[in-house]
């Protein structure tokens, strides 16, 4: 249905990666078929692991979703903060509101009927390129990141310019997937309650817990927020074809009040993707470095049986050698975690500190810049 | 002022001789006259009418009657008026002596204004500068329970002289307010005067009130409801003729008013106007008129059109100020979250700079909310107030028909009525041919007679619709232009103080390091 160039949306969350050249990852096209959305990935890379050193597949959301499991599954990897997921497109609300739009065509005006058509190709539009940014926002953060940037899969992902036919999640595998994390959140209720040897560690545990919830809060709210504001700009429109078709004023005056309806849209679109999405990101965000610290306890809890079950076998004088190897290796995940642990949530707060002033900044500035000229259109219009 | 002493008969009655006299007025002075003094001692039918408007009004009568060049006296009682099909109140027009007064005077009561006289009313309106300023204000709570009421201070302001001073004001309750539009629709809507509807009763809005819950609401109710009532009260002396009525100045001015009963909602008065509106509305679809002025139709049409979108204007403005009220609601709850968030957040810059935010929106929060008000207070009333005033204009154009179908009627009964007087001349009973033929005589006379009233009187509706409608679109898009630019206005302010804010905030999001 649509496409898009990567030069003309912006991005929605900048998490202030480095971009060097050795690899650099992006999204260069996108295609929005029926029910699904073909983005093209276009990687430059100067390492020697590519055959190539430009080069461009086609990928769907099914495929991110399965490289995002990868890096989840491997126990390599939990020692890092692996970057949340990108949401599912989802085209549905808007595509619902096209059809109703198409049915009650006939019962309004030519005008009105074309305006509509217009502000919903808009939001589809909006969403289009918003779902397009966050899929390249988590392609950009493993890309940048020291070690999942070398992962075979995602060299794979970016290179194999076949179909990776990796199919959804069935509903067998969903369910155990539900299942998987009950067990994982009773699980980490349990480990939550081992007081932490690392101040460091126990702080952050606390931080995560209660900004994570904050953070929650903040985003369903400003969603709610942001709703209201569309909803009062769509009443601001209909209010002005109204006016309009009265004829009462001239057609100028009309036309000023319509720029402020379109005005007022703008605001709830750029409030919506400074503030909303910045919030939503680092909801994940944070849900993800919760994740890495219930694996860092959850390591703990295990180094900490293995030294029990060595002090047992010893005690027992029966398989203390198996039971040395296991508690080694249990100490030596344990500190390899919180090590790397620990690095990373440092950049964690480096990076949201960023994100979150580059987009307030922005938002500041884009609602000064509205504001400036609704007033100025309101003035010239009386 | 409705004043059962003053018993309808007595003046019918006075009418009926004059009607079927030939003659007029024997002297056209006496009804000039304007004080009771004046009035010839051998016109009986005048002196009734003189002594009978004296007590009428309070003031002097001289006073009232320099400035008028016409005057209306009140004589049947509210019931009478909501029963009887045509008006019933008689207008006596006084005339400068220079003007013909001739055929209307003394002729039944559907005459009323004449051509000459509503020109006066004109000529007078240019010399006379529009100064009267009514406000409503004050609401009390009176009585308990059930039988509470609010009372309003109704304090007008002018220097027009058809007051006595220049500044006064009474206390009225709603059932007041119904009441005088009752009076007034009751005596010029049928002859084409755009009557300004009274604001809506609401059982429930009262009922809350009565209760006496003192919550926001409630609150809201009574600000609408005396907002409303002053835009009605403003509306109607704007009205040049209605404003020199007599049940206006009285409700303006004295300080006791006859409670108005039949306008409550459950009365049987009520009851019987809902079913004279179902009949009405039945009727309407059974007369066909045969449109001779295309003025009329197209004016008709275009009232239609402004009716379906004037309501669809304020339905959407109704909806953007639940969209506003709703939209302050949640920025207020957004606002909370975020200093939430700000204090959780253990980077010092970013979390002071998140506090801020909140802070912001908190005010824009109440900004919005301000907003919502002016949406709902200029425009949303003032399209209520539209939706309903173009029903009343509907209503006009039907009066016109309804005249015109009596006309009709009239004539159609004239035709028959000459048919049996010819159908008569070839009997051959002679005895009683001359008795029969005699009552034939007098029965198409009398029909003649109301069959050139009828046309009079579709004429003069005709006329005055016209004047009323072009004075009405005037008015609307007056008023229209004034609430809008008021409305702009209010958004440049919003926008200024949003801009303030935001740049408040701007340098403490550059802060963040």
């Amino acid at each position: 249905m649509s496409s898009l160039q990567s030069d003309h949306y912006p991005r929605a969350v900048n998490v202030d990666l480095q971009t060097d050249a050795t690899l650099q990852v992006d999204i260069s096209d996108a295609l929005s078929e029926r029910d699904k959305v073909k983005f093209t990935v276009h990687t430059k890379s100067t390492l020697p692991n590519f055959k190539q050193n430009e080069f461009s597949v086609v990928r769907q959301h099914e495929e991110f979703i399965w490289l995002h499991d990868s890096f989840v599954e491997n126990e390599d990897y939990a020692g890092y903060i692996i970057p949340p997921a990108p949401p599912r497109p989802d085209f549905d609300a808007s595509r619902e509101k096209l059809q109703k739009l198409g049915e009650g065509e006939g019962s309004m005006t030519k005008e009105e009927f074309t305006k509509m058509k217009q502000e919903l190709e808009a939001e589809y539009l909006a969403i289009f390129k918003k779902t397009v940014a966050m899929h390249e926002v988590f392609l950009c953060r493993v890309a940048a990141h020291p070690v999942l940037r070398k992962d075979l899969n995602f060299h794979v992902f970016l290179e194999y310019n076949q179909d990776l036919s990796v199919r959804g999640k069935n509903k067998k595998e969903k369910l155990e997937d539900f299942f998987k994390n009950v067990v994982k959140s009773a699980d980490g209720v349990l480990v939550a309650g081992v007081k932490d040897v690392d101040d460091f560690f126990e702080h952050e545990k606390t931080f995560l817990l209660e900004y994570h919830n904050r953070v929650k809060d903040a985003s369903a709210k400003s969603d709610r927020m942001i709703r209201s504001h569309k909803n009062a700009a769509d009443d601001i429109n209909r209010i002005a074809s109204s006016l309009y078709s009265l004829g009462t004023q001239d057609s100028t005056d009309v036309c000023k009040y319509e720029h402020t309806h379109k005005i007022e849209a703008r605001v709830a679109a750029d409030e919506d993707l400074k503030l909303a999405d910045l919030l939503k990101y680092y909801l994940r965000e944070s849900q993800a470095a919760k994740d890495l610290l219930y694996r860092r306890s959850r390591s703990l809890v295990d180094y900490e049986n293995a030294n029990k079950a060595l002090d047992k076998a010893r005690a027992k004088n029966r398989d203390v050698l198996q039971a040395e190897t296991s508690q080694q290796l249990c100490c030596h995940k344990f500190e390899k975690i919180s090590e790397s642990a620990k690095q990373e949530l440092i950049d964690f707060k480096t990076r949201r500190v960023a994100a979150f002033r580059k987009n307030l900044v922005e938002l500041a500035e884009l609602e000064l810049k509205h504001a400036k000229v609704k007033g100025l259109v309101t003035v010239r219009s009386r | 002022m409705a004043d059962t002493a003053r018993d309808p008969p007595p003046e019918s009655t006075d009418f009926q001789e004059l009607e079927d006299g030939e003659d007029l007025f024997p002297e056209p002075a006496a009804t000039q006259e304007s004080g009771p003094a004046s009035l010839p001692a051998e016109d009986i039918s005048t002196n009734s009418n003189g002594p009978k408007q004296d007590s009428l009004f309070d003031d002097d009568p001289e006073d009232l009657f320099a400035e008028a060049t016409e005057e209306v006296s009140l004589d049947s009682p509210e019931r009478d008026v909501l029963l009887s099909d045509g008006p019933s109140p008689a207008i006596t027009p006084i005339t400068p002596p220079t003007s013909v007064i001739t055929p209307r005077i003394g002729l039944a009561h559907d005459d009323m204004f004449t051509h000459s006289s509503f020109d006066e009313i004109e000529e007078e309106e240019g010399g006379d500068s529009f100064d009267i300023h009514i406000a409503v204000s004050d609401p009390e709570k009176v009585g308990d329970g059930m039988n509470a009421y609010m009372a309003y201070k109704v304090t007008t302001k002018t220097s027009l002289s058809l007051f006595k001073t220049d500044e006064f004001s009474v206390k009225r309750r709603f059932s007041d307010f119904l009441g005088l539009h009752s009076k007034l629709a009751s005596k010029y809507l049928h002859i084409g005067y755009i009557v300004p509807p009274a604001p809506e009763k609401s059982i429930v809005g009262m009922t809350k009130v009565k209760v006496g819950k003192e919550d926001q609401s409630s609150n809201e109710f009574v600000e609408k409801r005396r907002s409303a009532l002053e835009r009605y009260l403003m509306r109607t002396v704007k009205h040049p003729i209605l404003l020199k009525d007599p049940d206006v100045l009285q409700f303006l001015e004295s300080s006791e008013l006859p409670r108005a009963v039949s306008t409550q909602a459950l009365s049987s008065a009520g009851l019987l106007r809902m079913v004279n509106k179902a009949a009405d509305a039945v009727n309407k679809m059974t007369i066909k008129m045969n449109e001779s002025d295309a003025w009329f139709e197209e004016k008709q049409q275009h009232f239609e059109n402004l009716d379906v979108q004037l309501r669809k204007l304020h339905a959407s403005v109704e909806s953007l100020v639940c969209h506003r009220k709703e939209l302050s609601v949640n920025t207020a709850q957004f606002a909370k979250s975020a200093a939430m968030l700000g204090n959780s957040e253990d980077h010092t810059a970013l979390s002071r700079a998140l506090s801020q935010l909140a802070e912001v929106e908190e005010k824009i929060d109440q900004l919005h909310q301000d907003q919502a008000n002016a949406d709902f207070y200029l425009f949303s009333e003032l399209l209520g107030d539209y939706v309903r005033l173009i029903t009343a204009v509907k209503g006009v154009f039907d009066h016109r028909m309804k005249t015109w179908q009596k006309w009709q009627d009239s004539q159609l009964l004239l035709q028959k009525k000459r048919e049996a007087e010819a159908k008569l001349q070839f009997t051959n009973k002679p005895d009683k041919l001359q008795q029969a033929k005699d009552e034939i005589k007098e029965e198409i006379e009398e029909l003649e007679g109301k069959v050139q009233q009828g046309e009079r009187d579709f004429e003069q509706i005709s006329k005055t619709i016209r004047k009323e409608v072009s004075r009405f679109e005037k008015e609307r898009v007056k008023d229209f232009k004034t609430i809008i630019i008021k409305y702009l206005e209010s958004l440049v302010q919003t926008q200024q103080q949003l801009i303030k804010y935001w740049e408040a905030f701007l340098p403490e999001a550059k802060a963040i390091s």
